[in-house]
């Protein structure tokens, strides 16, 4: 998320006005609702201020697939392990998708091999490595949902400007309204409500929402982070959801407008084009992902690697994907605390610090 | 919409990576699996960061040791050599021990330069001096070069056990008070900020200080008997320290997270590489659990020493749920917060 927005942020947190916005959900509320939230970082900030525990008891709060590290697809992380694996390669990530287990081995037992991994914290730093080491293949793992696709699209670009021969991107972008269409298209859905992600509608806008909202008669609010917030967020949904309306309402306006980040959206549309990606635990969601356009190829580490061939293999002991589609909640996984746990993830969704497993173990929800 | 499905478990047990040195949930398993039997004793079995041996006539004498491998070498508000001694010096005052005598062995790699060595040794001159401890021998090796990273440094401290005093982490009783020598945070953030890789800058020096005059003020503040616990939140943080003595003494702990004092530069650092302030580590920090009545007279005595004046009470030690942390949250709800489970690993978004 984009880290101007993080700092001094304690109004967000004032512990009285959040009471306020709580009190008010409770005046509001006359019977049962389900909202999700459909990003990772909310699910998160959820649990770590115990908003849930103070929520009245009509709104259940049920958690979206908006964690990155939790739904990229076990192919490309096979993928990702066996490129970082080559010995000419340096192979870099965002932190938390090096304990992501692939078909047997995550990204940490490549480096306790030999493999040489590297967590940065932009992918203009990997740009910066290969600049640095011109004998060796410097990959990034370009995962994430809009959010992080205008770095990632930069760090093309940059690459592409500097002429450079040995950056390659392995991408595995997501993106939020056809997985919104997934869940609530799906037979057995219960969403009656959406929280939808601040950080993705500040590069996007939330302006393909209102369509999505008007479909399922679901009504949606951009929501931000914090407390105050999420709080702000269900609030506003609330109301939608008593008084029948069906609206996209944006409760992030510090943040949020409507038509997005213009320059970022440009840059993502200059490199990448939409297609159809597999989402880990789900499946298949048409043009659901962005990849690298053709006249990039030569920046696609699947080009450039020949690493077809893979069969990925899952173990069915796992819930993580009705979980992502808020269909069941961590505890309910009989697998929950005691086989899957942080350290020893079955699972995704436990291995995020953004994954609804993952922050339910911390914060011992139901273990 | 396809059958949802997951990947085998990945528990490391085979090949070392680094989140068994993180200091968390994975270290206390290597420990477990391959240390504890092979090792097997009462003062290890009791799992505080350093043993006391058994009386010979009135001498109670307490023992540690600790490895340093810190990159950079060099970081604000200390070097290897400082955290060296400090380390070291701590764990055996943990034990509610006057630290003495320390050992030291060097690691270096080849190629590193001798000023650099004598910047380092520097660094534990001066940490010696402060925390009055002598370093009386020690042992140097050299490894090609890529084999080390600069130099690695392990010490081991032993000292006397002051009278009267009986610490380890198996002593917190229901209804004892948990009081924390300052902010928490601030060695992690320092050394990660001063690899220089996270594009950002920030402004907090590393805490890294010898604590064993604290512990002294805490013991002879109260009355023989009523310092239950002494223990350092090093790598894992407050969150994984407090963990580890629940489960050593079987109770609960319950803290208020807003008692728990951040430096705003801190919190700012964690909350845009998404980290909980409470797991990340500290070098010159303390955790006190005493006895009700004794609380306030050992917070005073903290509060008037030079690394315990941001002393403050932060919570209490309770029957149950056993082996939890429970944390009150800024708005009154609570929430059970784990020890850290292996490599802390900044977010993606």
């Amino acid at each position: 998320m984009p880290r101007s927005m993080r700092a001094d942020n304690a109004i967000y947190r004032s512990s009285s006005l959040i009471q306020t916005a709580i009190e008010e959900i409770r005046r509001t509320v006359t019977r049962p609702w389900v909202i999700m939230e459909i990003c990772g970082g909310q699910t998160h900030a959820i649990l770590r201020y115990g908003l849930d525990q103070l929520l009245p008891p009509e709104i259940e709060l049920v958690h979206g697939p908006g964690c990155p590290v939790c739904v990229t697809s076990l192919e490309l992380i096979d993928k990702a392990l066996e490129i970082a694996s080559q010995p000419e390669v340096i192979f870099t990530s965002y932190g938390d998708m090096l304990r992501v287990p692939g078909s047997g081995r995550d990204l940490f037992t490549v480096r306790a091999e030999g493999g040489d991994v590297r967590v940065v914290y932009s992918p203009l730093d990997a740009v910066k490595l290969a600049q640095q080491n011109p004998n060796r293949q410097v990959v990034f793992f370009a995962i994430g949902f809009e959010t992080t696709a205008p770095p990632n699209a930069m760090s093309v670009l940059q690459a592409r400007a500097l002429g450079l021969k040995n950056y390659s991107v392995l991408v595995s972008h997501v993106c939020v309204p056809p997985a919104i269409h997934a869940i609530l298209g799906a037979a057995d859905n219960r969403v009656q409500g959406f929280l939808l992600a601040g950080h993705v509608c500040t590069v996007m806008g939330y302006h393909q929402y209102p369509e999505i909202a008007r479909q399922y008669g679901v009504p949606m609010t951009v929501a931000g982070f914090e407390p105050l917030d999420i709080a702000g967020g269900i609030l506003e949904t609330a109301r939608m959801l008593e008084t029948g309306k069906v609206e996209v309402a944006n409760a992030y306006p510090r943040v949020v407008t409507r038509a997005g980040n213009q320059a970022a959206q440009t840059v993502i549309a200059q490199v990448m084009e939409v297609c159809d990606r597999k989402w880990r635990g789900i499946g298949i969601i048409p043009q659901s992902g962005w990849k690298l356009r053709q006249e990039f190829a030569a920046f696609d580490a699947e080009e450039r690697f020949s690493v077809s061939s893979i069969q990925p293999s899952e173990s069915p002991l796992c819930i993580a994907g009705q979980i992502l589609q808020g269909l069941k909640k961590p505890p309910d996984c009989p697998a929950f605390g005691e086989l899957c746990t942080p350290e020893h993830p079955l699972g995704a969704t436990m291995v995020s610090s953004e994954g609804a497993c993952a922050a339910y173990h911390q914060y011992s929800r139901g273990a | 919409m396809i059958a949802p499905a997951c990947p085998l478990p990945l528990p490391h047990a085979e090949r070392i990576v680094l989140g068994h040195g993180s200091g968390g949930k994975m270290s206390h398993d290597l420990i477990k699996r391959v240390f504890l039997p092979a090792f097997d004793n009462t003062a290890l079995r009791a799992g505080d960061d350093g043993g006391v041996i058994p009386p010979m006539g009135t001498l109670r004498l307490a023992l540690s040791t600790d490895s340093h491998v810190v990159s950079p070498l060099f970081f604000p508000g200390g070097d290897i050599g400082r955290l060296a001694v400090c380390g070291t010096v701590n764990d055996v005052a943990m034990m509610g021990a006057a630290p003495l005598y320390l050992t030291a062995g060097f690691i270096l790699e080849e190629g590193l330069e001798v000023a650099t060595l004598q910047r380092v040794v520097e660094g534990m001159r001066a940490a010696a001096e402060e925390a009055s401890v002598q370093i009386i021998a020690g042992d140097t090796k050299v490894v090609q070069k890529g084999k080390a990273d600069g130099l690695y440094i392990t010490t081991s401290g032993v000292g006397m056990v002051m009278e009267g005093a009986n610490v380890s982490g198996v002593n917190a009783q229901p209804g004892d008070v948990v009081i924390l020598s300052g902010p928490v945070g601030d060695h992690g953030i320092a050394v990660l900020a001063a690899r220089g890789d996270l594009g950002f800058e920030v402004e907090v020096s590393s805490d890294v200080a010898p604590l064993n005059r604290l512990t002294q003020a805490i013991l002879n503040a109260a009355p023989p008997g009523m310092v239950h616990v002494l223990r350092d939140p090093t790598r894992g943080g407050l969150a994984t320290t407090l963990n580890e003595i629940a489960r050593q003494s079987q109770a609960a702990i319950k803290i208020e997270e807003s008692r728990v004092a951040v430096r705003p530069a801190v919190a700012a650092a964690c909350e845009m590489l998404g980290f909980d302030p409470l797991y990340i580590a500290n070098e010159g920090k303390l955790i006190a659990i005493v006895a009700r009545e004794s609380a306030e007279t050992v917070l005073q005595a903290m509060q008037a020493t030079r690394y315990g004046e941001e002393a403050a009470i932060i919570g209490e030690v309770q029957a149950s749920p056993q082996g939890r942390v429970l944390v009150k949250t800024p708005l009154g709800a609570t929430r059970i917060v784990d020890m850290l489970a292996g490599e802390m690993l900044p977010r993606i978004c």
